[in-house]
């Protein structure tokens, strides 16, 4: 069993910060809608009413509770620890990101916004947000990278059919990082009137604590069903990291139980050793990136470096202050695996459990083929399945007939 | 504050006189360029000058500065090469105020102690850093105060009780933001920016300057009565990116120069 430390701290303070990471680093333009946003959820959690609007939607729109499934085949296959998998991919539109978009989705309706916007990587976010939009009957803009729109053309005819409009952003790598400058550009601009969608637990205070808060409810489920079946907590939790928040939202009611390892698994792209990659907590410096101080992938100027992942959803620069803060403290153990080692373990999922997971999720399968087996037969090891790969298998398909052509996808 | 008398305070210890500040980013086209640029507005009438350090994510600005921010990054131009060209500036005997405008993220990591030290070491009397509001600049203020040298606090018309909080603590001048959204030319004002700007005036000691937006001598002389100085940006760094092919050939610099302070005459005429 891995010793774990214990974090006494209530995170974040009155400042959002935690320990020395997040913060609100934005325009003056935008202090005053955080500061409004910060009362509007402050005040939302306390409302039985809002509270109960938003579980009857988590209930009876996306299909919550997500199953708690016992992956017997990959279990007796890898010959180690008990592997289930928390089934975020089967929220409605295929991914967790569901949780935290209708929660600001009734937020923004709450504070009487009818417009919202996003940004989206992979473009799940972009589709919960375009989902929650039409359901709640506001008005929605994703804005998303080119090279994320060429990569994920199935999810942006998705967004518009849900009546989206998608906004492409040229500048930089054309990834998450840039659609997020755009997306908070845009939000300058028009703050009196619309709402931003933040997709994952980053940018300036509340948003990393406010996503947080949305998405525990797949941590708690995971403890109370685990304990439900086996009477007993998992003696170790695994999650993918770009931005963070399936990660976050999984290992927050763990924090406490001393006797669960989390662990948080980033995207190495073609390995750390080429550069190309996106693991900044081991990577990275502490900096300011898109609102909040975090780990950050940059230069020693400080300019922002672009990250690589096989996965959209990934290759971020920069990941929520609260793993930031979780990593300093030893809570939280961060690793990483390879684009080729995710595409194994989409390959090995699909034959062993007849589930196509999201490359995101991948990664986190990833790291239990190497984890499990040097676990105990009566040890338990849950991974967090965040997504789907219906929007990927492109992709995959694009990587495996390279690497069967003898071409290196790397 | 240390005992070395800061520009900024001595150009708006005169507040009969309106002051016009340009902002050029270094290294746009190149850095010479930028070193007669500097020169050349401020004999076209310049009082004081910002200097827009090139950053990758630049959240405050709009397409053009961005655009010109990439420029100078494609030359390798970093926050280094920014103080060593307020050092030339210096050197070569220009005397008006200096400000950079930078994000946080490159002061953090050159260092904040070292970066004001710096700053005051090379001679520049100010900064503007778009994306520390006041409740996380605590340490810029007061390596700040150390050196000598102004953080410019900014304002937008969004603050509202945020403004008296934001006016008592500016010092140097209180940069207001004219209009919500990023850096760039506006065909409009907002309608209520002369009431936003009397209700700065009332909530600080500080000088005022006005900035975001302003693209035109009839904008420059409709705000002028409500404000200390005027800030103008994006308009002369697009002027800067139609001359650029000149600017960055050393033959013809003078020219391109030529040509901007033209641009930016007709902008200062509108204050006299």
């Amino acid at each position: 069993m891995t010793a774990t430390n214990t974090i006494k701290q209530q995170v974040p303070d009155q400042y959002g910060r935690f320990g020395a990471f997040g913060g609100k680093y934005v325009p003056e333009t935008l202090m005053n809608a955080l500061a409004e946003l910060e009362t509007a959820f402050a005040e939302a959690q306390e409302d039985p009413g809002f509270r109960q609007e938003l579980g009857d939607l988590l209930r009876e729109y996306a299909g919550r509770p997500t199953p708690l499934t016992f992956a017997d085949k990959l279990t007796s296959h890898l010959g180690g620890a008990q592997i289930y998998l928390k089934r975020e991919d089967l929220n409605h539109t295929g991914a967790h990101k569901l949780n935290n978009a209708l929660g600001q989705g009734l937020l923004a309706k709450r504070m009487g916004k009818n417009s919202i916007i996003a940004e989206t990587g992979a473009g799940q976010h972009g589709v919960a947000s375009a989902t929650v939009a039409a359901k709640l009957g506001l008005s929605c803009k994703v804005f998303m990278g080119t090279e994320d729109i060429k990569r994920q053309a199935l999810n942006v005819f998705r967004m518009k059919m849900l009546g989206a409009e998608v906004i492409p952003a040229e500048s930089g790598s054309r990834t998450l990082k840039d659609a997020t400058n755009e997306a908070i550009r845009y939000w300058v601009s028009h703050v009196d009137e619309t709402f931003y969608v933040i997709g994952s637990v980053v940018g300036p205070h509340p948003y990393p604590y406010m996503v947080r808060q949305f998405q525990k409810i797949i941590g708690e489920e995971t403890r109370a069903q685990i304990l439900e079946m086996l009477g007993q907590l998992p003696d170790e939790v695994i999650a993918c990291v770009g931005g963070g928040s399936n990660a976050i939202g999984m290992f927050y009611p763990f924090i406490q139980d001393e006797s669960v390892a989390l662990r948080g698994v980033e995207a190495a792209g073609h390995g750390i050793s080429t550069g190309k990659h996106a693991v900044t907590l081991s990577q990275g410096r502490p900096g300011v990136i898109h609102g909040a101080m975090t780990y950050l992938l940059q230069d020693e100027y400080g300019q922002v470096q672009e990250a690589h992942s096989i996965s959209a959803g990934l290759d971020y620069p920069g990941v929520g202050p609260e793993h930031a803060y979780l990593k300093d403290e030893g809570r939280v153990q961060y690793t990483s695996v390879t684009d080729q080692e995710a595409l194994d373990a989409v390959a090995l999922l699909c034959r062993t459990e007849g589930i196509i997971p999201a490359l995101e999720s991948a990664h986190a399968i990833a790291e239990a083929i190497k984890r499990a087996p040097q676990m105990k037969k009566d040890q338990i090891l849950v991974i967090c399945l965040s997504g789907r790969g219906d929007k990927d298998v492109e992709t995959i398909q694009r990587a495996m007939e390279e690497r069967a052509a003898g071409g290196d996808v790397q | 504050m240390s005992q070395r008398e800061n520009r900024i305070d001595r150009l708006f210890a005169d507040r009969s006189r309106k002051r016009f500040i340009p902002f050029l980013t270094v290294g746009d086209p190149t850095l010479e360029a930028t070193f007669h640029l500097a020169h050349g507005l401020v004999e076209a009438g310049a009082d004081l000058l910002e200097l827009g350090v090139p950053y990758s994510d630049p959240l405050a600005d709009g397409p053009t500065i961005q655009r010109a921010s990439d420029r100078a990054l494609a030359n390798g131009v970093t926050i280094k090469d920014a103080l060593n060209l307020v050092e030339r500036l210096r050197q070569s005997g220009l005397e008006a105020p200096l400000v950079l405008f930078t994000y946080y993220n490159p002061v953090l990591q050159y260092g904040v102690e070292r970066l004001f030290a710096d700053l005051a070491a090379k001679g520049a009397d100010g900064i503007v850093i778009p994306d520390l509001p006041i409740e996380e600049n605590a340490a810029a203020v007061k390596a700040a105060s150390d050196n000598g040298v102004h953080v410019i606090s900014l304002v937008a018309p969004t603050s509202d009780s945020r403004i008296r909080m934001i006016g008592q603590q500016a010092t140097g001048f209180l940069y207001c933001v004219s209009s919500l959204g990023v850096t760039g030319t506006r065909a409009s004002l907002r309608e209520d920016l002369a009431e936003f700007l009397q209700r700065v005036r009332s909530s600080t000691k500080a000088p005022t300057a006005v900035g975001f937006g302003i693209s035109t001598p009839e904008q420059v002389k409709a705000i002028a009565p409500h404000t200390d100085g005027i800030i103008v940006g994006s308009a002369i760094v697009q002027e800067i990116e139609r001359q650029g092919e000149l600017l960055a050939d050393p033959a013809q610099v003078g020219e391109g120069v030529k040509r901007i302070k033209t641009f930016v005459q007709q902008l200062t005429s509108a204050l006299q």
